[in-house]
């Protein structure tokens, strides 16, 4: 099956064979408020290939979707600006695209699914409506052959009786039955990338492990670039090519999902592998990072981490570390990542 | 949807049952006696008194006068006056007048309302937005016996048009719609600035709810965004405030419709309330009240219209 007939190859520029699908490089967003400049996003990179997951992991306020809405073009500026960095989608810069073009790629090429269906999608339209408006207003098809293409969709993501249901609306339908229509909606048009900020947090445990299979086989399907947002580190195993941990706006570590699991290689990643419950463990108390995440209105100084850390140094206090290289596939952000790795704490 | 339709209209037989007879009892409660107002300086001959007190049922107890008056309202008959008129003879062609022009009004609410509001809050906090926020500020400030004559005195009388004709007329309904224009913007004003302000608001949250914002990563344009995703979520309290304004627009005229000389209902209900002529005031209430209950009932099924999840129950 030829994808997207209708890409525009000026898009493509010639070393888009070597470039990664697509790549975050060095994205600052900050944020004006009342109470002054949050930086929430200070210099994450990461690239995310055709056919490859990329989960990003990280405490509540580090920054994933942020980064994720800066990839979309959804946020709203002001407040926000990006002061610094790249979004490069087949080698080309999207930041840089006017928005006409850039609303040529979001929805058709890049897309995305929100953590909460019910409030993300519109409650007075039919789901049907929903999903075949990708077709009408991008396709420019019919309104019959649309709903046939929603329906159609429907059925690929397994919804039960969708040629019954596609006039329904959103809150007729049950949480797990409302993702999926979600998820039908970001593949309407077979986008190259898909940014799922995380699609499970609020469903049921049985639930959310359907929706993730549901992702994972259409992924394989159609080759796209996953990019899997979630606190979660319990989900990502199965799932995930590469995980990029995010702390306070910054990637802390990257690693290949069983590297990372076997022997993290930052001290914040061990904290979050170190408080996941286990079968194993029962019984035993639940570890968890002591301390609070750091006010991003009021960073400390050196290491974001440093106050909550067990490895820390007195330079720790002083320099920010760089995303160190462990091996070619592999990054930390800790001036002591190789204590880490070999677990010779105190 | 069917079951809805019926269940507002069920709901509103207790609505309508209770808020007549408030109106009765009130307008009965009120002091002064019907018959001296009628008779003025005069002297009451207490056996003519006598007479029309049992014609009218005026020693019946109270809820015997108001089941006698319901039986009346609802055969269509708004009873007699102490004179000896029919009332529905009283407000003849009156309703109507007071009608067009509260419709005049509602239609300017609506369009300069909704359409300032909508503008506002897509420039929010730039200088258009804070013009709108003080226009409105303005309107509400200024009394409508202020803006009415200031009105008909600049575009009915100074401003004129090349031929000599002024913009507009100052009085009376001879010339159909256009005598409605200037009366019916006047007495829109507040309401226009209680809606702007209002638009502004429900607009201004629709846009930061999550729907919108999917609209957006789904790569449709903005105008799309906006006057499909947002708009139909946003029209509910604009609805409801226009619904129930209509009746406070009819109930409100007396001014508008005293400075521009309009036969309407208002100056009736002023001019019977003055003399005392209940039954002709409570005739004038309970159709005023049957008009809000039915732009009541129309907004209940606008909601079901804009609103599936109203609708489904
Ligand atoms: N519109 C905004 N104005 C000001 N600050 C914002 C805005 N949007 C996000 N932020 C700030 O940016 C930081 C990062 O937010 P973000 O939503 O990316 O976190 P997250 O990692 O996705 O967390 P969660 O797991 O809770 O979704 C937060 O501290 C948040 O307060
Ligand atoms: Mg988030």
């Amino acid at each position: 099956m030829v994808k997207n007939p209708s890409i525009d190859t000026s898009l493509l520029p010639a070393d888009a064979a070597t470039e990664p699908l697509l790549a975050v490089d060095n994205l600052h967003v900050e944020f004006t408020t009342r109470q002054g400049l949050v930086r929430a996003v200070n210099g994450v990179s990461y690239t995310v290939n055709a056919g490859e997951s990329l989960a990003v992991l990280g405490e509540s306020g580090s920054g994933k979707s942020v980064t994720a809405q800066a990839i979309m073009g959804i946020l709203d500026m002001p407040p926000a600006r990006i002061p610094k960095g790249e979004v490069r989608f087949r080698g080309t810069d999207l930041l840089k695209l006017s928005d006409q073009a850039r609303s040529q790629i979001r929805g058709q090429r890049i897309a995305m699914i929100f953590q909460d269906a019910l409030s993300a999608l519109n409650p007075v339209f039919t789901v049907g409506w929903q999903i075949s408006e990708m077709f009408r207003v991008h396709r420019g098809m019919g309104k019959r052959d649309a709903m046939k293409k929603a329906v159609e969709l429907m059925d690929r993501v397994r919804i039960p009786a969708a040629k019954q249901r596609v006039n329904d609306y959103p809150h007729q339908f049950s949480g797990g039955m409302r993702q999926r229509i979600m998820i039908a909606m970001s593949i309407a048009l077979d986008p190259e990338v898909l940014i799922a900020d995380e699609p499970t947090t609020a469903l049921d445990v049985t639930v959310q492990a359907q929706i993730m299979e549901l992702l994972a086989e259409l992924q394989r399907e159609s080759n796209m670039g996953l990019i899997l947002i979630t606190h979660d580190l319990g989900v990502v195993a199965d799932v995930a090519d590469k995980i990029a941990v995010m702390y306070a706006g910054r990637i802390v570590e990257n690693a290949p999902v069983h590297d990372l699991y076997k022997n993290p290689g930052h001290p914040y990643s061990k904290g979050l592998l170190d408080s996941i419950p286990r079968v194993d463990q029962k019984g035993q108390d639940l570890y968890a990072i002591k301390g609070l995440p750091p006010n991003l209105l009021d960073m400390p100084p050196g290491c974001a981490f440093h106050p909550r850390c067990p490895y820390r140094r007195d330079n720790c206090v002083t320099d920010v570390p760089p995303l160190y290289e462990i091996s070619g596939t592999r990054g930390s952000a800790c001036h002591y990542y190789r204590e880490v790795l070999d677990g010779t704490v105190e | 949807m069917g079951r809805y339709v019926l269940r507002r209209l069920l709901q509103a037989i207790p609505v309508l049952l209770g808020t007549t007879f408030l109106i009765f009892a009130i307008v009965y409660a009120l002091p002064g006696d019907p018959l001296q107002a009628l008779a003025g300086e005069k002297r009451v001959d207490p056996v003519f008194a006598a007479a029309m007190r049992e014609q009218f049922h005026l020693n019946e107890p109270l809820l015997v006068r108001y089941g006698y008056y319901l039986r009346d309202i609802l055969s269509g008959d708004f009873g007699t006056t102490f004179r000896g008129l029919p009332v529905s003879t009283i407000f003849e062609g009156k309703f109507q007048v007071t009608f067009k022009l509260s419709m005049t009004a509602l239609v300017f609410e609506a369009v300069i309302g909704v359409g300032l509001g909508f503008w506002a809050a897509l420039r929010r906090g730039k200088w258009e937005d804070k013009a709108v926020l003080a226009f409105t500020l303005l309107l509400v400030s200024i009394p409508t016996l202020v803006s009415g004559f200031v009105l008909q005195l600049l575009l009915g009388v100074k401003l004129k048009l090349g031929t000599g004709i002024a913009f507009f007329p100052v009085a009376g309904v001879q010339d159909g719609l256009r005598s409605y224009l200037l009366p019916g913007f006047v007495l829109a004003t507040v309401s226009i600035a209680y809606l702007t302000r209002l638009t502004r608001t429900s607009l201004m949250e629709t846009l930061r709810a999550d729907y919108v914002r999917t609209a957006v990563a789904k790569g449709m344009p903005k105008s799309r965004v906006l006057g499909r995703h947002a708009l139909r979520n946003s029209l509910i309290p604009m609805v409801t405030y226009l619904g129930a304004d209509l009746g406070t627009l009819m109930g409100g005229a007396v001014i508008t419709e005293t400075i521009f000389n309009l036969p309407g209902i208002g100056q009736q209900l002023f001019q019977s309330v003055y003399l005392q002529e209940n039954p002709v005031v409570v005739g004038i209430v309970t159709v005023l009240v049957l008009i809000y209950i039915v732009a009541n009932l129309v907004v209940d099924m606008l909601y079901a219209v804009l609103d599936p999840r109203i609708r489904y129950e």
